[in-house]
């Protein structure tokens, strides 16, 4: 952890900006620009602060280098990027990703990326991601050129497909339906608590509604009048604080959506390691087919059907020279074949390793995340009840004057 | 407390006491019907006994209200609860119906009972203490209805022909001031019964937000225990809504419907005094076309003054008796919503936080044994 990126450089995006600009086709369009601020960390006796670069990075950058990190890194539990539009939204809530409120929640989640990227001991060593934040132009031309499309397996992209894995590590198997359940009981939380949060916002709004009423009330009463005006004042200040509460809950709800997005990840390696075990099994398949065919050329014994040997019993055998030039090719294939299952297997093996390494990491900080999410709900909720508390014992106050 | 009520002149000077209670629905050929049992306890030598215990239908109520009005056209009569709508809420007959009623009702005879004029009138009394087949008997003499009918065509009409011209001061600003205050408190209803129904869908939400957690934490390890509480947190919570739902319909809802109809009353007592005063106007109008019968009329005229004289009187006592009432009423409903709702968030503050003190505890105990080689 000493040598993380975090450790050694202050990371911020500290400003989102709305740009218009061509796109690839050259077509017009309006996108917002995020600005991302980096410094070194000096140590203290210095006296001085380090000067501050800084950069322009837009959504669909971030989402290149996620992709470029993915690849590379498929063993890795990748840190997920903010959602790329509004999702769970509750009424008062707009979905419009040009909404400034949704703007800043973003940038806020863009930050959280790259702290949680470089604070990844493996991720953080990367020279895509440096450059990424240091680096303005000829970023993408360099990330083009590492050639990670190339990598990419666009089976993994598949979601849904399955693969006859014969022996897949029974971690692994775990694994992939705590990530199904994880993400499955996440966004049902997070649907019903947008709900409750739009329920809770209309309890909250109606009382405003005394505050009019008991002002209008109070011009015709005599003794009654102060009382009631003043309890309609406290009675709009009731009304008025759900609005800073349900946003302190908003961002409550982005570190629980950050799990829902991470379980993808997790999901992602899981497949991965399927992915690879299946190309293993193929692998020794074939090798084992193709062993079993040297033999009965060899031998001359056909065991297993296949058209030549069908043809070859209709029309005739084939002759000596022909035999043998077919076992060399298989020969040759067969030791070629050996070769690749020893290395497959080796990557298998270290796949397994690095990758539940880092499953490991994972967990220790999703539970300590979450339960600190979990404790921020329960202090939010206390203050809720606190500033509830203090308007409704001033209101009773005013009432008993009446 | 729907059922307290508070005592004007003092409890040690009250002496007639009045329950509505047991209700009971009757069956026959042609309709059903519920009925009320009424027990009265009373110290007054005008009673012939100290306790009567009778049943009343709604029927019986309707007809003992519009003999009071009869008899004290300007006297603010308790308003009794409606007939049945179609509110599409409650059904007809179901136990929270005849509930709400029966506590209504027990309200009526109980305001009657403190009114220092009502509290004498003689068909109260029978109300309170005769049998079923003498109150039928009873019921059936007095003015017809066709008399009846009379007066109220003559009452529209002299409230056509603008009987405002010579009232007093007093009276337009009563009347401005109902208008008003009738304005306000249709308001004031409305809006409690739209907090009701805000809090109600914010309740049935919240019902299914607490198992969620519930769930999650089964495929939990390390965070199950944080989970199960927030979850029982939010279910306590919950129950905690309830309660302070149940407080808005027992106490704010009813005592604003009141007034809402009490608003009603009070314009149409208004109204009645106007009539009076007009028939006495349009007898002093005459009497100005008319040379001779200068006597005749000047009986009549005298007449008529006192009892112009006798319903303003009777009508700015009850007036004054009124206002106060109303804000005894109101200071003491809006203040049990005030404390309702404190109730409510006391009660969740505790809970949340109990559980963050549980898991601070936990946090601690890792700390610790972090430490530990």
């Amino acid at each position: 952890m000493e040598d993380c990126l975090a450790k050694k450089m202050e990371i911020t995006v500290s400003e989102a900006e709305k740009r218009t600009g061509r796109n690839a086709m050259n077509i017009q369009e309006t996108y917002t620009a995020y600005l991302i601020e980096t410094r070194a960390v000096e140590s203290q006796s210095e006296g001085q602060c380090a000067p501050v670069d800084s950069l322009w990075r837009r959504y669909s950058e971030f989402e290149l280098l996620r992709n470029y990190l993915s690849v590379t890194y498929p063993h890795i539990v990748v840190p997920p990027l903010p959602e790329k539009r509004a999702d769970f939204v509750w009424h008062k809530l707009s979905a419009d990703n040009m909404d400034p409120d949704f703007v800043e929640r973003r940038r806020i989640g863009l930050e959280n990326f790259l702290l949680r990227v470089a604070s990844h001991p493996v991720l953080c060593q990367d020279k895509i991601f440096y450059a990424f934040l240091t680096q303005e132009g000829g970023w993408k031309e360099m990330v083009n050129e590492t050639g990670f499309q190339l990598k990419a397996d666009s089976r993994l992209k598949a979601l849904n497909a399955t693969f006859r894995v014969k022996n897949p590590d029974k971690r692994f198997t775990e694994l992939k339906h705590y990530s199904d359940e994880l993400q499955s009981v996440i966004s049902h939380l997070l649907r019903v608590r947008a709900r409750v949060a739009d329920r809770l916002y209309g309890v909250y709004k109606v009382h405003g509604n005394y505050g009019r009423v008991f002002s209008e009330w109070s011009a015709i009463e005599k003794e009654m009048g102060d009382g009631l005006q003043s309890a309609g004042h406290h009675m709009d200040v009731y009304a008025a604080s759900i609005d800073d509460i349900l946003e302190e809950e908003e961002h409550y709800a982005d570190q629980l959506k950050e799990y829902l997005f991470y379980a993808e990840a997790l999901r992602a390696v899981c497949r991965k390691h399927e992915l690879m075990q299946y190309d293993l099994e193929m692998a020794a398949q074939d090798l084992t087919s193709k062993k079993q065919q040297c033999e009965e050329l060899a031998t001359g014994t056909v065991r297993t059907f296949s058209l030549k040997g069908m043809t070859s019993k209709l029309f005739g055998q084939e002759t000596p020279e022909q035999r043998e030039a077919k076992i060399k090719v298989l020969e040759e294939q067969i030791q070629e074949g050996e070769e690749q299952l020893k290395s497959k297997n080796l990557e298998g093996r270290d796949f397994v390793k690095s990758a539940w390494a880092d499953i490991e990491r994972f967990k220790e900080q999703k539970n300590h995340d979450l339960k600190e999410a979990l404790i921020s709900y329960a202090v939010m909720q206390i203050s809720m009840c606190k500033k509830g508390i203090q308007v409704w014992t001033n209101a009773k106050e005013c009432f008993s004057k009446m | 407390m729907i059922n307290e009520y508070k005592f004007e002149d003092g409890p040690e000077l009250r002496d007639l006491f009045i329950t509505v209670d047991d209700p009971e629905s009757h069956i026959t050929a042609i309709e059903t019907f519920i009925t009320y049992r009424v027990v009265t306890k009373t110290s007054r030598g005008e009673f012939d006994s100290s306790e009567y215990e009778v049943r009343r239908r709604y029927q019986d109520f309707l007809w003992l209200k519009s003999k009071l009005e009869e008899a004290h056209p300007t006297l603010i009569i308790p308003p009794l609860p409606e007939k049945f709508i179609m509110k599409g809420m409650v059904e007809r007959f179901s136990d929270e119906f005849i509930e709400t009623r029966r506590k209504a009702l027990h309200k009526f005879l109980n305001r009657i009972a403190d009114h220092p004029t009502l509290t004498f009138n003689e068909d109260f009394k029978i109300f309170l203490t005769a049998q079923a087949w003498e109150l039928s008997s009873h019921k059936k003499q007095g003015p017809g209805l066709l008399s009846r009918m009379g007066q109220t065509v003559r009452a529209v009409a002299s409230s056509v022909r603008g009987a405002v011209k010579n009232r007093p001061e007093m009276f337009t600003e009563m009347n401005n001031y109902m208008e008003t205050f009738s304005q306000k408190i249709n308001l004031l209803d409305k809006i409690a019964h739209r907090i009701y129904k805000e809090e109600r869908d914010y309740f049935n939400e919240m019902k299914e937000y607490g198992p969620i957690h519930t769930l999650w934490s089964a495929s939990e390890e390390d965070i199950a225990d944080s989970l199960k509480g927030i979850a029982s947190c939010i279910d306590r919570c919950c129950k905690a809504t309830e309660k302070r739902m149940a407080g808005l319909s027992e106490n704010l809802l009813p005592i604003l419907h009141e007034y809402v109809l009490y608003s009603e009353i009070l314009m149409g007592v208004l109204k009645r005094r106007d009539q009076i005063q007009g028939e006495l106007d349009s007898k002093v109008d005459a009497l100005a076309n008319k040379k001779t019968e200068k006597d005749l009329f000047s009986e009549e005229i005298g007449k008529l003054e006192d009892k112009v004289e006798r319903a303003n009187n009777a009508l700015k006592a009850d007036w004054d008796r009124w206002k106060q009432n109303m804000q005894w009423d109101m200071r003491s409903t809006f203040t049990n919503v005030a404390e309702n709702n404190l109730r409510y968030y006391e009660e969740c503050l505790a809970t949340w936080e109990s559980f963050l003190a549980s898991q601070t505890v936990d946090l601690h105990v890792d700390e610790d044994s972090e430490d530990r080689p």
